[in-house]
């Protein structure tokens, strides 16, 4: 490279870095910087009425797994928090397996309309994802509660007599969650299924595979990388839930977002809640590389 | 050989019923909370006819009101920013070579959709409750920070698949005829990018405009935005004004969203 390429170079470097400083220094001071902070603090003292005292303490990483007894002052493994951390993991993972089993056809479906279709069906799944998270929720809310829309009808029909509890139950905060996330199951799948090659079913098909072997042969391994989107997109969302388990869980069912909001209010133990909020960004960075490297994988072509 | 079959291949067995059934499913929940804001029954269980009056209600609540201010001034602040900051990102990181760095560049854009909610909102709250402690200063200012920071990715993306469609041929053209720098991007560059913008601003408008997590941490007393509202009024019963305030603020987001498909799909 000649001396004034590299000059060249140099400046447009420059130049690219100035055009970008402005935001990068938004975003440091009110996403990037202040999750050092959280670090920070999750190694500090609670203060009695909240925030923090400025001494250095482990007692908020100990506090995520055990506890001290009241009486014997002996440790022993906490419960409650325990509790809330299976349930966040177990919902999220069924939340995923139940998205990509009603996702996985839907974007079947919207790849195989004409292409003139396609557009509108895509639109269609687009709308709910930009709509407000809390309205949709309180939408599934009207129908599932004790007096909502299902439990009217079901009355009315005579086919129960007494509503179902739904609500404040495991299962309303599935349905709202699969409710609430689908959309981000649906579009990576159909953007992986989109460019599906159709002769390869012919071509199974020609060669007496039956309808399941060709689903699982042939669909499932070239939509992999779409699945693996697809899932995580969903999986990460819904371990930091906060709305959907709030409005549904009514307080009792908590996850771990509430749970981190709680250590935050009534709890007073903000190091506490700042280690778990480190413990959560831990797991969803370990799953975002495994997103990673399934879309670069897909990159080329694997 | 090859006989007829008698199916279309890409025919996978349910597909299409559970397609419909998902669909269906979607939409079910939405169109019955905006079909009940118009029930003058004050719940789902009997409809009494067609009223105005919950939405009314809402407009004569000075309360609701004033979070429908704070959201708007918000929204629009946010928006205005974030798409300022994500023009200058966007055309600092598309169009030239690769340089050392850009990988941070893109993943710190990108933070905001990688990190949960909820640990951004801890983080936040953290922050500003030592500013608050330092200075004494409560307005909205913090909230207009915040959203703009997270605005950001949300802006950047139309603008910069906008400015990844438009070669550099009519710059150079523009140079070669003696536009200065910044003549070539007022009269050259921006009025292509202009859609681009647009989009991101609508983006980023609609997503400050959703947000409960991160306003609900920071928020001082009495500075409630309309979902940070709508949340607080949830511990108590499910009323029907809050139907239509959703319904209200779905309709302003259908128009939003409507728009920025419109000027997405004109570059096509």
């Amino acid at each position: 490279m000649s001396a004034a390429e590299e000059a060249e170079r140099a400046r447009t470097t420059r130049n690219a870095w100035a055009l970008v400083t402005p935001a990068l220094i938004v975003l440091m001071a009110a996403a990037i910087g202040p999750l050092v902070l959280v670090l920070i603090y999750s190694f500090l003292t609670p203060g009695d009425y909240g925030n923090v005292v400025w001494s250095f303490s482990l007692e908020g990483w100990q506090k995520v797994v055990v506890e001290r007894d009241i009486f014997d002052e002996t440790l022993h493994l906490a419960q409650a928090h325990l509790t809330i951390f299976w349930r966040s993991v177990s919902l999220s993972l069924v939340t995923t397996l139940l998205s990509f089993f009603a996702g996985f056809p839907t974007a079947w479906f919207i790849a195989t309309r004409p292409a003139s279709q396609r557009a509108f069906w895509l639109f269609l799944i687009t709308l709910p994802f930009w709509t407000n998270l809390l309205i949709r929720t309180f939408a599934i809310n009207q129908i599932i509660r004790n007096e909502g829309l299902l439990n009217t009808i079901l009355l009315k029909l005579g086919i129960i007599s007494a509503p179902l509890q739904m609500t404040y139950t495991e299962g309303a905060l599935l349905i709202g969650m699969v409710y609430v996330y689908l959309p981000l199951m649906v579009l990576p799948l159909y953007a992986a299924l989109e460019r599906f090659d159709r002769r390869l079913l012919e071509a199974a098909y020609d060669l007496y595979a039956s309808r399941w072997q060709v689903l699982l042969r042939v669909v499932l391994p070239i939509a992999r990388p779409g699945i693996v989107a697809g899932s995580i997109l969903v999986f990460v969302p819904c371990l930091g839930a906060y709305v959907t388990p709030r409005i549904l869980g009514g307080g009792k069912l908590m996850m771990i977002g509430n749970f981190i909001e709680l250590q935050f209010g009534q709890g007073r133990n903000w190091p506490l809640g700042a280690a778990l909020s480190i413990v959560l960004l831990v797991i969803v960075m370990a799953a975002l590389l495994i997103y990673v490297r399934a879309i670069n994988g897909e990159k080329r072509g694997v | 050989m090859s006989e007829q079959r008698s199916f279309d291949v890409a025919d996978l067995p349910g597909v299409g019923p559970t397609a419909l059934l998902v669909f269906a499913g979607l939409y079910a929940p939405i169109v019955t909370l905006v079909v009940y804001s118009f029930n003058a029954a004050p719940s789902v269980a009997t409809w009494d006819g067609f009223t105005f009056d919950w939405y009314l209600k809402a407009w004569h609540n000075s309360t609701v009101m004033n979070a429908a201010a704070n959201s708007l001034i918000i929204a629009t602040l946010a928006a205005l920013f974030s798409t300022a900051l994500a023009t200058l990102a966007a055309l600092g990181t598309t169009r030239r070579p690769a340089f050392f760095g850009i990988t941070a560049i893109y993943a710190a854009i990108n933070q905001p959709l990688m990190v949960p909610e909820i640990v951004t909102a801890v983080a936040l709250l953290i922050v500003i409750a030592a500013i608050k402690a330092a200075t004494g200063y409560a307005g909205l200012g913090y909230l207009v920070i915040a959203h703009t920071a997270f605005c950001i990715p949300f802006a950047y993306l139309p603008i910069r698949a906008r400015l990844e469609g438009m070669d550099l041929t009519l710059e150079t053209a523009a140079a070669d005829l003696y536009a200065s720098p910044w003549q070539s991007f007022r009269f050259v560059t921006l009025p292509q990018l202009t859609p681009g913008i647009l989009a991101g601003w609508m983006l980023a408008f609609v997503t400050s405009l959703d947000d409960v997590v991160i306003t609900e941490f920071i928020k001082s007393p009495g500075q409630d935005t309309l979902p940070t509202y709508m949340l607080g009024q949830l511990r108590r019963a499910m009323t029907p004004d809050i139907n239509a305030l959703s319904a209200a603020l779905l309709g302003l987001t259908l128009v939003l969203l409507s728009g920025f498909f419109l000027l997405s799909r004109r570059k096509s």
